[in-house]
């Protein structure tokens, strides 16, 4: 078990990004009751802005002076497109059967695929992203931290805890919470309830480009696939932490990274489930826990019970 | 209770989208050129011209252009002009299986080059076989596509009499790998990845035989999914076994992920691929270090071949788009294969194309022999090539090197 420690964080720090990513879902489906499939091609855009920024400064220039540029061309590009969606995609159709919005999801994902493919010079194979020099922080015996893991570990909490005071203590952030609970009468009180929508898109959007960066410095590269399977992960962590609550889109994201490492590294040491182990049946484990929790706590891990509206 | 069955309804039903969506198929529609007297036989090119691995497919459909248009300036058969019409499979079987059909629709083709991925072959082969429809693929290595599913146990039997190729098997490819690890690189103690594809899977299987059968040990086995890029669990695994090398079925972009994230895990044993690794994108796509790894690919490298030279030379004066990739030489001797049994038969016909064409030409090209890009072209009897030339390439100072190059021997 002296591994242990180490599969752990190799699942926190998968399960921080999916976290990140499932701000955007659970915030949009929280306010509106829409779940945005496109946000998987918002989050894979952020990684397109980030590079772009990088590939325009002059050649040489330190990550560490590039960083802070990139982040903002990486959340210029997912909340510009985040925010246009909303206003082109969504907005007409709000008020319209639950059904319409969803399908103009899946379309614009993939229409913002393909374009990214087609107009991105040489995305139609994986873009190399900058990496940090040198290789990991040695902690414990047998615990390294990857230098890129390192930013991602230190960006998801800051940004939780920032989420966290901008909804519980700012003007926006009540109204936002109130808008979550009933529009209408929230409209009634004087708050512009199509600026919130608008900044609930463009908070996801923001997040989703922080996790793009991250997953460019872990991975080394991105591709203009990336954001499909991310998406869908992030989704799933979204349904089981409870999607609507912003705690539990983080919590749903690490406990599902935690599965999924602990499946691939332990399963196959259980007498009689050799077969099942390994990289290949992870997502098998995922999604059996996902479908547990819906079974068991159908409103998720943090939801909470709602009232059908009538 | 609403919101719960909403949710269930939209996970579902986004579910079943996403998989549709991804087998949308697009076409190439570049057949609208001007009639003359001349009859005019249509090449089919399927390849994945969308997607991670378009690298490759534009790579083949723009060899097979180019075999067609040096036919027509050579007017290698007299009186036919070839023309090229490509399908898009996207690596994807069931987009595979729409083009066959749309392919053996289409009365202009004659024959067909393609596809990439040996899982999309076995999609197409049955549609293929039933429209007399002859297929060369310069690329699948699978070797149950030409050999039958019991080609392990040695029962071997053509499946379809419409299948050929110019690429070599993996049942070569994955021996010859192992025996490079273990003769020439003195590695005993592998660990062994595939990406649960028809390639991929078939490949590491093969080699995982042939390196336990020289006396090695296969110290783990694991695999991994397609499009997914967090492979740090089995990166652990192979640090913690010990492993001195690690062998990888499967394509560059999990590969050069899979090879990033062992060396950060802390294992520095070098990985090796088929085929499917062997790419440039491999190595640039990858943000670590990954010199001294290793990819056996069919064939001896394009550019040290003789036959070869003509080749790249035509190909950069027609200033495509994209590189000839891995597959050119072999997708260029593909569609020349065509295009000789396409001859042939025209010659035993009196200078026309008889009416059961699509038949005699897979008869014919049972039959063709020339020098081709690649090496001698032919091919026994189950439709593969007689060429067993392979080559192991490795990374080194960020590029692919040819390290050796042998003909298979058993």
């Amino acid at each position: 078990m002296h591994e242990l420690p180490q599969t752990l964080v190799n699942g926190l720090t998968l399960g921080a990004l999916y976290g990140l990513i499932a701000i955007g879902y659970t915030m949009v489906y929280g306010i509106v009751q829409l779940i945005n499939f496109a946000h998987g091609e918002i989050f894979m855009i952020g990684g397109f802005g980030a590079l772009t920024i990088y590939i325009w400064l002059p050649s040489g220039t330190a990550l560490s002076l590039a960083l802070p540029l990139m982040l903002i061309g990486g959340i210029v590009a997912s909340v510009a497109i985040a925010t246009a969606a909303e206003r082109f995609a969504y907005r007409p159709l709000r008020g319209g059967p639950r059904l319409a919005p969803l399908i103009t999801a899946i379309g614009l994902s993939i229409a913002l695929q393909q374009a990214v493919w087609a107009f991105y010079p040489d995305a139609k194979k994986p873009r190399s992203f900058p990496q940090f020099e040198g290789s990991s922080f040695e902690i414990l015996d047998n615990l390294h931290i990857q230098r890129g893991d390192a930013f991602l570990l230190i960006a998801a909490p800051l940004c939780m805890l920032a989420l966290g005071l901008f909804v519980s203590k700012s003007r926006a952030g009540r109204a936002m919470q109130a808008t979550a609970q009933d529009p209408d009468t929230a409209k009634l009180m004087g708050i512009n309830t199509d600026r919130i929508i608008v900044m609930a898109f463009a908070i996801g959007g923001a997040f989703a480009a922080v996790a793009a960066l991250s997953h460019g410095l872990k991975y080394g590269q991105i591709n203009f696939e990336m954001g499909f399977i991310a998406g869908l992960k992030a989704f799933t962590a979204a349904v089981l932490g409870g999607i609507g609550n912003i705690y539990g889109a983080m919590l749903g994201g690490v406990v599902l990274g935690i599965v999924e490492a602990l499946a691939i590294k332990y399963i196959q040491d259980i007498p009689g489930m050799d077969q099942l182990g390994g990289g290949a049946w992870k997502d098998v484990w995922a999604f059996t826990l996902l479908i547990v929790v819906l079974l068991v706590r159908p409103q998720g891990l943090l939801g909470e019970r709602v009232a059908d509206r009538a | 209770m609403r919101h719960r069955s909403l949710l269930i309804m939209t996970t579902a039903i986004t579910a079943g989208a996403l998989t549709l969506s991804a087998c949308g198929s697009r076409d190439d529609k570049n057949d609208s050129g001007g009639k003359d007297s001349k009859t005019t036989v249509v090449i089919g090119v399927d390849a994945p011209l969308t997607g991670s691995l378009s690298a490759l497919g534009q790579g083949i459909k723009n060899s097979v252009d180019l075999a067609a248009k040096v036919a027509n300036k050579n007017n290698e058969v007299d009186g036919v002009t070839f023309k090229v019409k490509s399908f898009d499979d996207q690596a994807v079987p069931s987009s595979g299986k729409a083009n066959a059909t749309s392919m053996v629709d289409d009365e202009d083709i004659l024959g067909a080059v393609g596809p990439l991925n040996s899982g999309v072959a076995q999609s197409m082969q049955g549609v293929f076989d039933r429209g007399d429809l002859a297929q060369v693929s310069p690329a699948n290595t699978n070797p149950a596509l030409s050999q039958g599913d019991d080609w392990a146990s040695g029962k071997k039997s053509r499946p379809f009499k419409t299948y050929f190729r110019t690429a070599t098997t993996d049942i070569i490819q994955g021996r010859f790998a192992a025996q490079y690890y273990y003769k020439d690189a003195k590695k005993r103690k592998v660990f062994v990845i595939d990406d649960k594809q028809a390639y991929g899977n078939g490949l590491a299987t093969i080699f995982a035989e042939e390196f336990k059968r020289l006396g090695g040990k296969v110290v783990g086995r694991d695999h991994l999914t397609v499009k997914e890029t967090d492979f740090s669990g089995i990166a652990n695994k192979v640090k913690s076994s010990g492993a001195d090398s690690v062998y990888f079925g499967g394509q560059y972009p999990e590969g050069g992920l899979l090879s990033d994230q062992v060396k950060q895990a802390g294992a520095q044993v070098p990985i090796m691929g088929g085929d499917g690794i062997y790419d440039p994108a491999f190595i640039k796509a990858s943000g670590t270090n990954n010199d001294g790894d290793l990819a056996t690919s069919v064939g001896y490298p394009v550019e040290q071949l003789d036959s070869a030279k003509t080749f790249v030379k035509n190909y950069a004066d027609q200033h495509y788009k994209d590189p000839y990739a891995a597959y050119g030489g072999y997708s260029y001797d593909a569609g020349w294969a065509i295009i000789q049994a396409v001859k042939a038969v025209v010659e035993d016909n009196n200078g026309k194309l008889p009416d059961n064409a699509r038949a005699k030409i897979t008869e014919a090209l049972g039959k063709v022999s020339f020098d081709g890009v690649t090496g001698k072209v032919s091919f026994d009897q189950y439709g593969d090539t007689t060429n067993k030339q392979l080559t192991v390439y490795k990374v080194t100072k960020g590029a692919w090197k040819s390290v050796k190059s042998e003909t298979f021997k058993d």
